[in-house]
């Protein structure tokens, strides 16, 4: 693992300002990545995910959203502090990024190959014809027949509209790819080969990744490390084996125990109690307090620090902290 | 001798489109037993949301015949279907889009109450709407609130109250919980149990997450493409899934776990068009033991163990 990281996600705040109330999206962020590495981001719905992943590519819809503090090093440059002209040449080449529903990330009127183009033109220049030509490879790499290039989006099927995407997102060869539940969308059988695909061009180009999912079974397939969040915050961060192995934090505990196992038999399913917090309105101390089943008196008051358990493995959780760990 | 609830037989349901007949659910018989549930799976376009529709006959079935309690569903006259109803109810998939957004929560619990005449007074109505609230565990306070002020959890619970007002022996549950997020998902799924505990009820779970229908259902059948294709029972099936698309199937499923590896099948392409469907297996074209038969003849379900149904020619060798 090398020292110098690609990315670097320092104490990022975003909030979202409606007329009466704030939103804290994300609070106190900190995540790095490597080259070549691939980080899972998992969550529930309002959690914070997607905001962050947009802040990293400035995509964030301004306002309402606001990027309070906080810095996102990218090879060593804020990519907070650097001029829209020069972000637009980032974005799409150095960083690109896959969105959740195939059905609506392309241009309907456009044909798929121009779309691919599009990015290839816009970054690397050249001619209309080697854009082309190199559109039509990228089609080829991720299993589609070239000669399906000069089709409209509508005449494919999900899998096929996911796959164009991703042809899409690495046809600049960028370093850095965002994937937001890029597979979502898609039926298991279809999901497999994505996730194939996905693997197989991730080995071959060296890219690093972080991809967004609420499916640990994705995670445990194709991360090699893991931050769960939780209302804005990365609650747990560590590698795949820290995660899956030797799961620290409460909440954590609670997701694993929340998906039937289609291994074992098991009577009934564990649920977290009670609902993710309104995010105009958290709760004092730590955000999961009113639903864990371990709350102390010090949880309701005090905002748990993340502290590494072991090597690369950090938890936000007081009962870990120095209480010692009660459910062990 | 097996109380059955419920008898599919030979259920057919044809589209028209431009492009031609397209074929949602051919020729599929099953039958559930009182009080157990059978899990329905397989990917978009394969027939199971179609199936689920047809038995209620919010879709009018091109053939076959639909028994419940020995009543055969698909001849009832508009009053009598009215009149069973009270009996078999559906909970539908995306709960922000099956309530209606101007209507209280008391108001779209109450309303099957209300069409089927079932209160006696203003009273009566009134406790019955709050005795279902708190059996599907919604607070109180709610009661006035509309859909848009609830979060997907409550308002899959409304749609369950809803389902659950004129007290069903049936339940058709379309995909109720792939809208909600994992903790929210346990929650209902915990309750859909309880429920069927208490009141003896019967369901047909639909859904397209394996993990969640094996965690619910009694019996698995697998569709792929308006055909059944595989009819087990729960562990058998998953140990030991003998069509080659069921393996696939459950190949597909990421494991959340670290220490099991599977050995993956991939299938190549999509699933074909429900449009005029090639005669033959329609699995035919994915599949990687296709035999020249299965191009010419279609497999039919066959019972190749006790309570063990596969349709497929690979097992006649």
């Amino acid at each position: 693992m090398a020292n110098e990281k690609l990315l670097e996600i320092k104490n990022l705040t975003v909030h979202y300002q409606s007329y009466d109330a704030t939103v804290h999206a994300v609070e106190n962020l900190n995540l790095s990545l490597g080259n070549g590495e691939t980080l899972g981001l998992v969550g529930e719905t309002g959690a914070g995910k997607t905001t962050t992943v947009k802040s990293i590519m400035r995509i964030l819809p301004t306002p309402p959203a606001r990027v309070v503090s906080g810095e996102i090093f990218f090879d060593g440059q804020d990519l907070l502090k650097v001029s829209e002209k020069e972000m637009r040449k980032i974005r799409g080449k150095e960083i690109a990024m896959i969105f959740q529903d195939p059905m609506t990330s392309l241009n309907p009127v456009m044909t798929v190959a121009d779309q691919i183009a599009e990015v290839i033109r816009l970054h690397d220049g050249g001619s209309r014809a080697e854009a082309h030509k190199k559109a039509c490879d990228m089609l080829e790499l991720v299993g589609i027949r070239p000669e399906r290039g000069s089709d409209y989006p509508h005449q494919f099927s999900g899998g096929m509209k996911q796959r164009v995407v991703i042809a899409m997102a690495l046809a600049c060869n960028p370093r850095f790819l965002i994937a937001d539940e890029p597979t979502t969308a898609l039926d298991v059988t279809i999901q497999a080969q994505v996730l194939e695909l996905m693997k197989k061009l991730k080995a071959q180009y060296q890219t690093a990744m972080v991809m967004i999912t609420h499916d640990l079974g994705i995670v445990a397939e194709i991360c090699d490390y893991v931050a769960i969040m939780y209302a804005g915050e990365v609650v747990e961060y560590g590698t795949r084996e820290h995660i899956f192995n030797s799961t620290a934090h409460p909440y954590t505990k609670g997701l694993f125990a929340c998906i039937p196992d289609i291994f074992t038999e098991q009577n009934e399913l564990v649920p977290i109690n009670g609902l993710t917090p309104d995010p105009t309105d958290l709760p004092q101390g730590c955000r999961f307090n009113p639903r864990c089943p371990y709350a102390t008196e010090r949880c309701r008051q005090e905002h748990p620090e993340n502290v590494e358990i072991e090597p690369g493995h950090f938890v936000a959780c007081h009962l870990i902290n120095g209480g010692g760990n009660e459910n062990a | 001798m097996p109380d059955k609830l419920l008898e599919v037989k030979h259920l057919k349901k044809y589209f028209n489109t431009k492009n031609g007949l397209l074929h949602a659910v051919d020729d599929v018989s099953f039958d559930i037993e009182r009080g157990e549930t059978l899990g329905l799976v397989g990917e978009s376009g394969c027939g199971k949301s179609t199936i689920g529709r047809a038995i209620l006959r919010l879709h009018e079935p091109t053939g076959g015949e639909v028994l419940l309690n020995g009543v055969d569903v698909t001849k009832l006259n508009k009053q009598e279907l009215r009149a069973l109803r009270q009996k078999m109810q559906i909970v539908f998939q995306d709960p922000y889009s099956s309530l209606d957004g101007r209507k209280s929560v008391f108001e779209s619990i109450g309303e099957p109450l209300v069409i089927q005449k079932v209160c006696k007074s203003k009273k009566e109505y009134e406790e019955r709407v709050y005795e279902l609230m708190e059996t599907v565990g919604l607070a109180e306070r709610l009661v006035n609130a509309y859909p848009h002020e609830l979060d997907g959890g409550r308002r899959q619970r409304v749609g369950i109250a809803r389902a659950l007002a004129l007290n069903p022996e049936f339940l058709v549950l379309d995909e109720p919980v792939s809208a909600l997020d994992v903790s929210i998902q346990a929650q209902v799924l915990n309750l859909m149990q309880q429920l069927q505990k208490d009141r003896g009820l019967t369901y047909l779970f639909i859904s397209h997450n394996l993990s969640v229908v094996k965690h619910i259902s009694d019996r698995i059948a697998v569709m792929y493409l308006g055909r059944m294709v595989e009819l087990a029972d729960c562990k058998q099936l998953f140990k030991n899934p003998v069509h080659p698309y069921t393996k696939a199937l459950l190949s597909a499923v990421p494991i959340p776990r670290l220490d099991v590896k599977t050995e993956r099948i991939l299938l190549e392409g999509d699933v074909p068009s429900p449009v005029n469907p090639a005669p033959g297996c329609r699995f035919a074209g994915r599949c990687a033991q296709c035999m020249e038969r299965c191009t010419a003849e279609q497999p039919e379900l066959r019972e190749i163990e006790p309570g063990h149904f596969v349709a497929c020619h690979l097992c006649d060798r």
